[in-house]
């Protein structure tokens, strides 16, 4: 026959749903927080943000092409862009350049590549980074600039953040120290220090609703997330106000961006819905627990790289349940 | 409004053919018959080479219970009894009629007086039953499982309802919606027949609410049988899956293999079917004809044909405009469950419910990457499994792996594949998880 047919096994149509459909839309997601950035850290933001993003572009692109020596372009999925951009966010605005790349080369080769590429990694490549350059460099990474000042970069002046006044009240401070906070209407806002796009709640929760709409993710792990917290920090407030209220709890420090965009990473976060909840409980649990009773202020980051080992395991037990499940016994 | 619980995808409906009434298709030269359209044993010829059929000659009669007659839609001279590629894609036994004049078997009520339930006080269940056997009926929405076969509950449980399926979820597919706007009475007096059959008073007709006007008609034609309820349901596939279809209507999910839907009380026919038993029931019509939807998005006329089964497929898409320059794929059947078809000459059979014709660039599949573990596999499966994890357990070979995780249970909709952004061939890997677990278990049990 002249007219050969094409034969393949159903189906034969598509969602037309692709990885890069669902990368670049959580890049979109954080562009509202990106610019909140770039409106409270100016020039600072811009440069940390461009350097992560480049290189980590740079890392995925020259690994996969001198050392695995593939010619598949994986740049083109919008996974290196998307880690460079969650890596820039979790890091000061005036951290020095040299130390950004050692972030992104860190996140890129070592998170990523050296497990095998997109979807291989156990942890979430930005976080490996993150918390690299926290326990090697941690002193610029734990002096964040007071925001406002736009045309500073390494030369800003920083200043106690809102986690370390916390730390401070509970580790004998008393009540009087939470005082120094910034009102929870700025805290919302991100008119306050801190990783530069961690700062505004705000910008972050129009991030998690643009990605809900479009169902790149669901609910179950920022909401489980959040809730555990603010229950749990709801409690502690209750029983000590020494301990912050639940809203300074949740506008502070990482929690909202590692609530909507860093445990909701898909190749690192658990398949099933109930999965997900279990995985979010317990992000949950982790955050409060180190951010009351650990020696570091911050606990987002951990708690996500420890659920992520978990994620294997919640995955062996967790299962959906089956169609007809109920009628067995 | 009504839907199945778990799972689902909504595929762009494109039904391109919903306004066309169906026409009749001419008579082919010659037809084939093969004897494997339906499940279960395959027919037993009962012409030789030589022989005068005419229209309701039976062919090949049933070999067993879980079995069908054949019957000729032509009328001329068996020519021969050779081998065919049939729809399914296997080499399979069929009989080849030369078509000469169309002369009908004197039985056949050719008039088109409507005979209702109640003009027949007469026939009894039994009757209903075993006309449906010898008229050759199978389920007409593709499955072609033999209708007779459903109607007769296995000892130790009782059917409490009817449903019929007139969802029509697949993309393109219009036969059965043109079908209830054309022959709303007749299929109501078929739902009345099957109901006596299996003895049930209540019966639902389930259509999907992109198809308002034969909700509407089908709804006003049922108002003279109160015991039959038009059961509209919010669009969503695989709703026409069987099982998905029973928790829709009455709520109850059918437990997993080896359960059957009689389990939980329901009997479930396609619409199509229940066109067919009236038919066959109250015209003593055998099934040789059926309705089949010729369509895609370069087919110049997409139409819906009443077609004589065993006419070739090259036929009705010449009666549509000849075959589009930029074919790609035939699919016999829809796009999501539809079967690709390896030549035209492929003859209409029981189950051929819909052609369709896709461009080359329709055709394609998209470049696959690696599995970004997004679980949206996990929330579109209709039947709660883990596509991901029964695809790399079938791709890995680790059978135990697969078969711990219900791959049995998978109906093949394909919604994983669908949802997939990474275009993984999850369906592909899962059915030959699925088919060699399916062995194993056999083997097993047939060692005990």
């Amino acid at each position: 026959m002249a007219n050969k047919l094409i034969i393949s096994l159903s189906p034969h149509v598509h969602g037309r749903d692709s990885v890069q459909r669902n990368m670049y839309g959580v890049c979109i997601a954080l562009v509202p927080a990106l610019l909140a950035s770039l409106f409270y850290f100016g020039w600072g933001a811009a440069i940390v943000m461009a350097t992560s993003v480049l290189a980590c572009v740079f890392f995925e692109w020259a690994i996969t092409r001198f050392i695995l020596k593939s010619n598949r372009l994986t740049i083109a999925d919008g996974s290196a862009v998307l880690t460079g951009l969650l890596l820039g966010f979790n890091l000061p605005s005036n951290l020095p350049l040299w130390i950004i790349i050692i972030g992104a080369l860190v996140a890129i080769g070592i998170g990523k590549l050296t497990f095998g590429g997109l979807g291989c990694n156990p942890f979430n490549p930005a976080l490996v980074g993150r918390v690299f350059l926290l326990v090697s460099f941690p002193v610029q990474m734990t002096s964040w600039p007071v925001s406002g000042q736009l045309t500073a970069y390494t030369d800003a002046t920083t200043a106690a953040t809102p986690l370390a006044i916390m730390k401070h009240a509970v580790n004998g401070g008393g009540v009087q120290a939470l005082a120094e906070l910034p009102s929870s209407m700025d805290l919302f806002l991100g008119q306050t220090g801190g990783c530069l796009g961690e700062v505004s709640a705000l910008a972050l929760l129009i991030g998690l609703i643009y990605m809900l709409v479009k169902r790149i993710i669901t609910w179950h792990i920022p909401v489980s997330i959040l809730g555990t917290v603010a229950i749990l920090s709801g409690l502690f407030h209750l029983a000590n106000p020494v301990y912050a209220s639940p809203e300074q709890v949740l506008c502070t420090g990482g929690l909202m961006l590692g609530a909507c965009f860093m445990a909701t990473d898909y190749v690192t976060s658990p398949m099933t819905a109930q999965g997900q909840l279990v995985y979010g409980v317990s992000i949950g649990l982790l955050t409060v627990v180190i951010r009351m009773f650990g020696a570091y202020p911050e606990g987002m980051s951990f708690a996500i790289l420890i659920m992520n080992a978990f994620t294997p395991l919640i995955n062996t037990y967790c299962k959906p349940k089956r169609f007809g499940e109920v009628m067995k016994k | 409004m009504k839907t199945f619980k778990r799972g689902g995808v909504h595929p762009s409906e494109n039904k391109l053919s919903a306004q066309s009434p169906i026409r009749e298709a001419g008579l082919p030269k010659q037809a084939v018959f093969s004897l494997y359209q339906h499940i279960g044993a395959p027919a037993k010829p009962v012409v030789v080479k030589g022989d005068l059929v005419k229209v309701g000659t039976m062919l090949a009669e049933a070999d067993g219970f879980v079995s069908a007659p054949v019957f000729s839609s032509v009328s001329g001279k068996v020519s021969k009894i050779d081998a065919i590629v049939d729809a399914s894609g296997y080499r399979r036994p069929a009989i080849f009629v030369d078509v000469e004049g169309d002369e009908w078997e004197e039985s056949i009520d050719r008039s088109n007086d409507l005979v209702k339930l109640k003009d027949r006080p007469e026939l009894t269940a039994k009757d209903i039953v075993s006309k449906i056997k010898d008229a050759g009926i199978v389920g007409m929405g593709g499955a072609t499982f033999p209708c007779h076969v459903k109607l007769s509950p296995p000892p130790g449980t009782k059917a409490e309802c009817v449903i019929i399926n007139a969802v029509e979820c697949e993309p393109y597919l219009t036969a059965d919606h043109r079908l209830m706007l054309e022959k709303p009475e007749q299929i109501l007096v078929g739902v009345d027949l099957i109901m006596k059959a299996v003895g049930v008073t209540k019966g639902y007709i389930a259509i999907e609410n992109n198809k308002p006007d034969a909700i509407r008609l089908m709804t006003d034609k049922a108002g003279i049988y109160p015991h039959i309820e038009v059961v509209p349901l919010q669009v969503k596939y695989p709703q026409g899956g069987e099982k998905q279809l029973i928790d829709a209507v009455i709520g109850r999910e059918v437990p997993a293999p080896p359960a059957i839907p009689i389990h939980v009380g329901a009997v479930v026919q396609n619409v199509g079917t229940a066109y067919a038993v009236y038919e066959a029931v109250m015209k003593n019509k055998p099934l040789f004809e059926r309705i089949i939807t010729v369509t895609g998005k370069s087919v110049n006329n997409p139409s819906n044909f009443r077609a004589r089964i065993g006419t070739p497929m090259s036929q009705l898409i010449e009666e549509c405009g000849g075959l589009p320059e930029d074919t790609g794929k035939v699919i016999g059947g829809g796009p999501m469950m539809g079967k690709a078809l390896l030549h035209l000459d492929i003859p209409v059979c029981k189950g051929s419910s819909g052609l369709l014709i896709m461009n080359k660039k329709e055709a394609r599949r998209g470049e696959v990457q690696p599995c970004i573990r997004c679980a949206k596999c996990v929330g579109a499966c209709p039947m709660g499994l883990e596509p991901y994890l029964l695809a790399t357990a079938s791709a890995h070979k680790n059978w135990d792996l697969a078969e711990n995780n219900d791959v049995v249970s998978c109906i093949e909709c394909g919604s994983c594949q669908f949802t997939c952004p990474s275009y993984r061939p999850l369906l592909d890997n899962i059915r030959t998880g699925k088919s060699t677990v399916m062995a194993l278990i056999r083997a097993r049990n047939a060692k005990k």
